[in-house]
């Protein structure tokens, strides 16, 4: 077997929370998503501008100043504690919440595609019919967006599998709690196990060039994609 | 007119490069890896260095695993400064380095350190009572300060009672800012980091007795691209020398 048994478990790791990260993220990004695509507030620039800066800012900065954040001086660090939590870094939980931040954009702005393309024409129609807004927006929004929603779902997965910066930081690389495979192959690089990083990241390989396959023929001349 | 002003600028550039050349062709320039845990220390030397030979030093600082994959790759280092003594012996083995260049330019110091004022106690009880939630140490498998620090778990006999407490930092700075940051309330560090002048500049710590642990032996090499540079030779000399070695001992290493 190519891959040893700590290798095995950073694959499930990495499988429970790019997962969840996904799971969270549709839920909390959709309403974010329908807010941008649909508002005509004034706050849709900034707001749309702050769910975009993963983008831009190098994972270990974010790794570092959600380290500062979340760690035992930082305000949120310093309201788990007082609610009895503790701290989150070097936990899987903290994981989970770095990364959501970190994929936020990748998910977010598929939907907010989908949604903006979808139009007002629909949603006017179904009012007239007497859908209430929740009605409308199950019933003809959400199967609507269908692609965005696949879409979103790919990236927030696939960019949380690629995650590495952000769990270098707050990670602390501990087995079966945040040792991810990204964190596993960097660990086998950095003690000259080259041919054990070969096979991880070899396998890495054929998952993602997997998954962007399914995007890729999934995808053809459909809305949504941003 | 306008020929005359792009004339001008075309003489002010080639007279700009030439003079550019002729900085480097008199003082030269040596390109440094650097292990991570002897960044402040080898700042502090490059002033003296630049002022006393002329050489610019050029340094990158990193994890000394890393550096190793990067020159058997092509980096452009010339001097290579590595945390331990078997990745240099392993590039001269494999024939990277000049030969016969190799010498221990530090003894590394390991120390129990809190970003917190008076936790750590003088003889390191604070690991036995066992009351904190997070230990840092260096990745054991890539960094020599990590393995120290197994080691010494090993020696009190506290490997299984501290193995759910652990985290790892990549390498001794990341390990440092785990600590320094409050997020683990103890981490095994670099004496260098939290040392300066014969004291121990924030928080508290207990200095690890050597016989705990093997010696972090420090070796420094002049590489293959370094072979035919003088700033390289001029450096490792400068480094065994009375004023670099004062500055060293002066962040706690030993020599």
């Amino acid at each position: 077997m190519p891959l040893s048994d700590p290798d095995l478990s950073a694959i499930w790791l990495t499988f429970k929370l790019a997962s969840l990260t996904t799971l969270i993220l549709l839920l909390v990004g959709t309403p974010i998503a329908w807010w941008l695509a649909r508002t005509r507030s004034r706050l849709r620039g900034p707001i749309g501008a702050v769910v975009a800066l993963p983008l831009v800012l190098p994972p270990t900065v974010i790794g570092f100043y959600l380290l500062l954040t979340l760690g035992p001086h930082g305000f949120i660090g310093q309201a788990t504690q007082a609610l009895g939590l503790g701290t989150v870094v070097f936990s899987f939980s903290g994981l989970v919440i770095g990364s959501v931040i970190y994929s936020m954009p990748f998910v977010v702005q598929p939907l907010q595609n989908a949604f903006a393309a979808i139009g007002n024409r629909p949603l006017e129609v179904a009012a007239t019919l007497r859908a209430s807004p929740w009605d409308s927006f199950f019933s003809v929004v959400l199967p609507q967006a269908r692609p965005g929603f696949i879409t979103a779902s790919i990236l927030g997965f696939a960019h949380t599998v690629g995650e590495f910066g952000v769990v270098l930081m707050i990670g602390g690389n501990i087995p079966d709690k945040t040792r991810v495979v990204s964190v596993q192959i960097y660990d086998h690089v950095e003690a000259m196990e080259y041919m054990q990083a070969h096979w991880l990241a070899g396998a890495m390989l054929v998952f993602s060039f997997l998954v962007l396959l399914a995007l890729y023929s999934n995808r053809q001349g459909k809305p949504g994609w941003s | 007119m306008k020929m005359r002003a792009s004339r001008l600028a075309t003489t002010g550039l080639c007279a700009l490069l030439v003079a550019l050349n002729l900085g480097t062709a008199w003082a030269g320039e040596v390109q440094v890896a650097v292990a991570a845990n002897f960044t402040a220390p080898i700042q502090a030397i490059a002033k003296d260095f630049e002022q006393d030979t002329g050489h610019k030093l050029v340094s990158s600082f990193g994890a000394t695993g890393q550096f190793y994959t990067q020159i058997k790759n092509g980096a452009p280092f010339e001097v290579f400064l590595a945390a331990d003594d078997t990745t240099p012996a392993k590039l001269e083995a494999e024939g990277d380095t000049v030969k016969g260049s190799r010498f221990t330019y530090a003894i590394g110091t390991l120390a129990l350190w809190s970003a917190k004022e008076g936790y750590v106690d003088a003889k390191g009880q604070v690991l036995k009572d066992n009351q904190y939630q997070h230990l840092a140490i260096a990745n054991p498998k890539a960094a020599p300060y990590g393995l120290a620090a197994t080691q010494v778990l090993d020696k009190l006999k506290l490997t299984e009672a501290t193995k759910a407490k652990l985290v790892e930092g990549q390498n001794i700075t990341q390990t440092f800012q785990f600590a320094s940051t409050g997020n683990a309330e103890l981490g095994f560090v670099a004496l260098s980091q939290i040392y300066k002048d014969g004291k121990v500049t924030s928080g508290s710590a207990w200095i690890v007795p050597a016989e705990l642990h093997d010696p972090i032996k420090q070796d420094a090499v002049i590489l293959d691209k370094g072979k035919d540079n003088p700033a390289a030779k001029a450096l490792v000399d400068y480094l065994k020398g009375p004023k670099a070695t004062a500055i060293i001992k002066s962040y706690g290493y030993e020599l």
